[in-house]
Protein backbone atom coordinates (compact mmCIF):
# COMPACT_ATOMS: atom_id res chain seq x y z
CA UNK A 1 0.00 0.00 0.00
CA UNK A 2 2.42 2.23 1.11
CA UNK A 3 4.49 1.23 -1.79
CA UNK A 4 1.67 2.04 -4.47
CA UNK A 5 1.28 5.45 -2.94
CA UNK A 6 4.97 6.40 -3.47
CA UNK A 7 4.91 5.40 -7.02
CA UNK A 8 1.87 7.98 -7.66
CA UNK A 9 3.54 10.64 -5.90
CA UNK A 10 6.72 10.17 -8.20
CA UNK A 11 4.34 9.14 -11.15
CA UNK A 12 2.95 12.99 -10.35
CA UNK A 13 6.57 14.62 -9.97
CA UNK A 14 7.66 13.33 -13.01
CA UNK A 15 4.58 14.37 -15.04
CA UNK A 16 5.10 17.91 -13.40
CA UNK A 17 8.59 17.89 -14.58
CA UNK A 18 7.97 17.18 -18.37
CA UNK A 19 5.23 19.80 -18.76
CA UNK A 20 7.68 22.95 -17.18
CA UNK A 21 9.93 21.21 -19.58
CA UNK A 22 7.89 21.25 -22.49
CA UNK A 23 7.37 25.05 -21.68
CA UNK A 24 11.10 25.41 -21.02
CA UNK A 25 11.52 24.15 -24.64
CA UNK A 26 8.88 26.25 -26.68
CA UNK A 27 9.05 29.21 -24.56
CA UNK A 28 9.13 32.70 -26.50
CA UNK A 29 11.41 34.61 -24.25
CA UNK A 30 14.00 33.95 -22.27
CA UNK A 31 12.41 35.00 -19.19
CA UNK A 32 9.90 32.04 -19.80
CA UNK A 33 12.49 29.73 -19.80
CA UNK A 34 14.61 31.28 -16.43
CA UNK A 35 11.07 30.80 -14.87
CA UNK A 36 10.76 27.58 -16.18
CA UNK A 37 14.31 26.17 -14.49
CA UNK A 38 13.66 27.75 -11.50
CA UNK A 39 9.99 26.04 -10.79
CA UNK A 40 12.17 22.63 -12.26
CA UNK A 41 14.95 22.94 -9.62
CA UNK A 42 12.24 23.37 -6.56
CA UNK A 43 10.52 20.08 -7.86
CA UNK A 44 14.18 18.57 -7.93
CA UNK A 45 14.58 19.24 -4.39
CA UNK A 46 11.42 17.52 -3.05
CA UNK A 47 11.96 14.73 -5.76
CA UNK A 48 15.31 14.05 -3.66
CA UNK A 49 13.69 14.30 -0.30
CA UNK A 50 11.47 11.54 -1.58
CA UNK A 51 14.71 8.86 -3.42
CA UNK A 52 15.98 9.84 0.14
CA UNK A 53 13.08 8.00 1.85
CA UNK A 54 12.78 5.58 -1.05
CA UNK A 55 15.77 4.50 -0.45
CA UNK A 56 16.73 4.55 3.02
CA UNK A 57 19.90 6.97 2.30
CA UNK A 58 20.49 10.05 4.85
CA UNK A 59 23.25 11.40 2.11
CA UNK A 60 20.73 12.28 -0.32
CA UNK A 61 19.49 14.93 2.22
CA UNK A 62 22.59 17.03 2.07
CA UNK A 63 22.71 16.64 -1.55
CA UNK A 64 19.22 18.45 -1.76
CA UNK A 65 20.16 20.92 0.08
CA UNK A 66 23.48 21.68 -1.64
CA UNK A 67 21.36 21.26 -5.01
CA UNK A 68 19.14 24.40 -3.94
CA UNK A 69 21.67 26.27 -2.71
CA UNK A 70 23.51 26.67 -6.22
CA UNK A 71 20.43 26.51 -8.21
CA UNK A 72 19.66 29.61 -5.87
CA UNK A 73 23.14 31.00 -6.62
CA UNK A 74 22.82 30.31 -10.56
CA UNK A 75 19.12 31.64 -10.48
CA UNK A 76 20.62 35.17 -9.03
CA UNK A 77 23.32 34.90 -11.52
CA UNK A 78 21.06 34.48 -14.34
CA UNK A 79 18.51 37.65 -13.32
CA UNK A 80 21.38 39.48 -12.71
CA UNK A 81 22.35 38.99 -16.61
CA UNK A 82 19.14 39.21 -17.92
CA UNK A 83 18.92 42.72 -16.18
CA UNK A 84 22.01 43.78 -17.74
CA UNK A 85 23.98 44.88 -14.91
CA UNK A 86 26.48 42.08 -15.21
CA UNK B 1 1.64 10.55 4.23
CA UNK B 2 -1.36 12.68 3.61
CA UNK B 3 0.96 16.14 4.10
CA UNK B 4 3.92 14.55 1.56
CA UNK B 5 0.38 14.19 -0.56
CA UNK B 6 -0.69 17.24 -0.79
CA UNK B 7 2.51 18.76 -0.97
CA UNK B 8 3.12 16.62 -4.33
CA UNK B 9 0.12 17.55 -5.80
CA UNK B 10 0.79 21.36 -4.89
CA UNK B 11 3.91 20.72 -6.76
CA UNK B 12 1.99 18.99 -10.04
CA UNK B 13 -0.39 21.98 -9.98
CA UNK B 14 2.67 24.31 -10.16
CA UNK B 15 4.25 22.67 -12.81
CA UNK B 16 1.05 22.41 -14.81
CA UNK B 17 -0.16 26.34 -14.52
CA UNK B 18 4.22 26.63 -15.53
CA UNK B 19 2.87 24.96 -18.98
CA UNK B 20 -1.03 26.93 -19.16
CA UNK B 21 -0.32 30.64 -18.28
CA UNK B 22 -0.17 32.91 -20.81
CA UNK B 23 2.11 35.69 -19.66
CA UNK B 24 5.79 35.66 -17.87
CA UNK B 25 4.29 37.08 -14.53
CA UNK B 26 1.33 34.96 -14.27
CA UNK B 27 3.75 31.71 -14.88
CA UNK B 28 6.43 32.99 -11.93
CA UNK B 29 3.02 33.58 -9.82
CA UNK B 30 2.10 29.70 -10.06
CA UNK B 31 5.58 28.52 -10.40
CA UNK B 32 7.27 30.27 -7.50
CA UNK B 33 3.95 30.00 -4.91
CA UNK B 34 2.87 26.42 -5.36
CA UNK B 35 6.38 24.97 -5.99
CA UNK B 36 7.36 26.75 -2.52
CA UNK B 37 4.42 25.49 -0.58
CA UNK B 38 4.35 21.80 -2.36
CA UNK B 39 8.15 21.87 -1.13
CA UNK B 40 7.55 22.66 2.14
CA UNK B 41 4.97 20.08 2.30
CA UNK B 42 6.55 17.09 1.14
CA UNK B 43 9.74 17.76 2.94
CA UNK B 44 8.35 18.52 6.68
CA UNK B 45 6.13 15.30 5.86
CA UNK B 46 8.89 13.31 4.61
CA UNK B 47 10.69 14.74 8.03
CA UNK B 48 7.21 13.52 10.18
CA UNK B 49 7.45 10.16 8.66
CA UNK B 50 10.84 9.43 9.28
CA UNK B 51 11.37 10.98 13.05
CA UNK B 52 15.37 11.29 12.94
CA UNK B 53 15.52 13.28 9.77
CA UNK B 54 13.09 15.95 11.18
CA UNK B 55 15.85 18.93 11.72
CA UNK B 56 17.67 18.19 8.39
CA UNK B 57 14.44 17.92 6.61
CA UNK B 58 13.23 21.49 8.34
CA UNK B 59 16.35 23.13 7.49
CA UNK B 60 15.45 22.15 3.73
CA UNK B 61 12.59 23.65 4.15
CA UNK B 62 13.57 26.56 5.54
CA UNK B 63 16.02 27.40 2.94
CA UNK B 64 14.04 27.02 0.24
CA UNK B 65 11.08 28.71 2.17
CA UNK B 66 13.89 31.86 1.96
CA UNK B 67 15.74 31.63 -1.20
CA UNK B 68 13.17 30.81 -3.86
CA UNK B 69 11.02 34.05 -3.65
CA UNK B 70 14.14 36.31 -3.26
CA UNK B 71 15.39 34.15 -7.11
CA UNK B 72 11.74 34.50 -8.56
CA UNK B 73 11.71 38.48 -7.50
CA UNK B 74 15.16 38.98 -9.13
CA UNK B 75 13.89 36.91 -12.51
CA UNK B 76 10.82 38.90 -12.34
CA UNK B 77 12.90 42.76 -11.62
CA UNK B 78 14.62 41.78 -14.75
CA UNK B 79 11.99 40.66 -16.86
CA UNK B 80 10.19 43.92 -16.28
CA UNK B 81 13.53 45.88 -17.09
CA UNK B 82 14.27 44.23 -20.14
CA UNK B 83 10.85 44.81 -21.75
CA UNK B 84 9.14 41.64 -21.18
CA UNK B 85 5.37 42.72 -22.35
CA UNK B 86 2.63 42.00 -20.37
CA UNK B 87 -0.37 39.54 -22.19
CA UNK B 88 -3.09 41.44 -23.67
CA UNK B 89 -5.96 40.37 -21.27
CA UNK B 90 -4.36 42.05 -18.26
CA UNK B 91 -6.05 44.82 -16.58
CA UNK B 92 -3.76 46.98 -14.56
CA UNK B 93 -0.13 48.15 -15.15
CA UNK B 94 1.04 50.17 -12.19
CA UNK B 95 4.75 50.31 -13.16
CA UNK B 96 3.66 52.21 -15.61
CA UNK B 97 1.56 54.21 -13.71
CA UNK B 98 4.23 54.80 -11.86
CA UNK B 99 6.54 55.86 -14.80
CA UNK B 100 4.00 57.95 -15.57
CA UNK B 101 3.14 60.21 -12.24
CA UNK B 102 7.34 60.15 -12.59
CA UNK B 103 7.22 62.07 -15.63
CA UNK B 104 4.61 64.66 -14.92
Amino acid sequence: MSETIIIVFLGLIAVGILLSLIRMLIGPTASDRAVAVDTITTTIVALFVILAFVFKRYIYLDVSLVYSLLAFVGLCAIARFMEGGV
Amino acid sequence: MIITGIGVFFLFLGNFGILRLPDVYNRIQAGTKCTTFGTFFTVVGIGIIEPGWFWKCLLIAVFVLVTNPISSHAIARASKKSGVPLCDRSVVDQTKEFDEKEKA
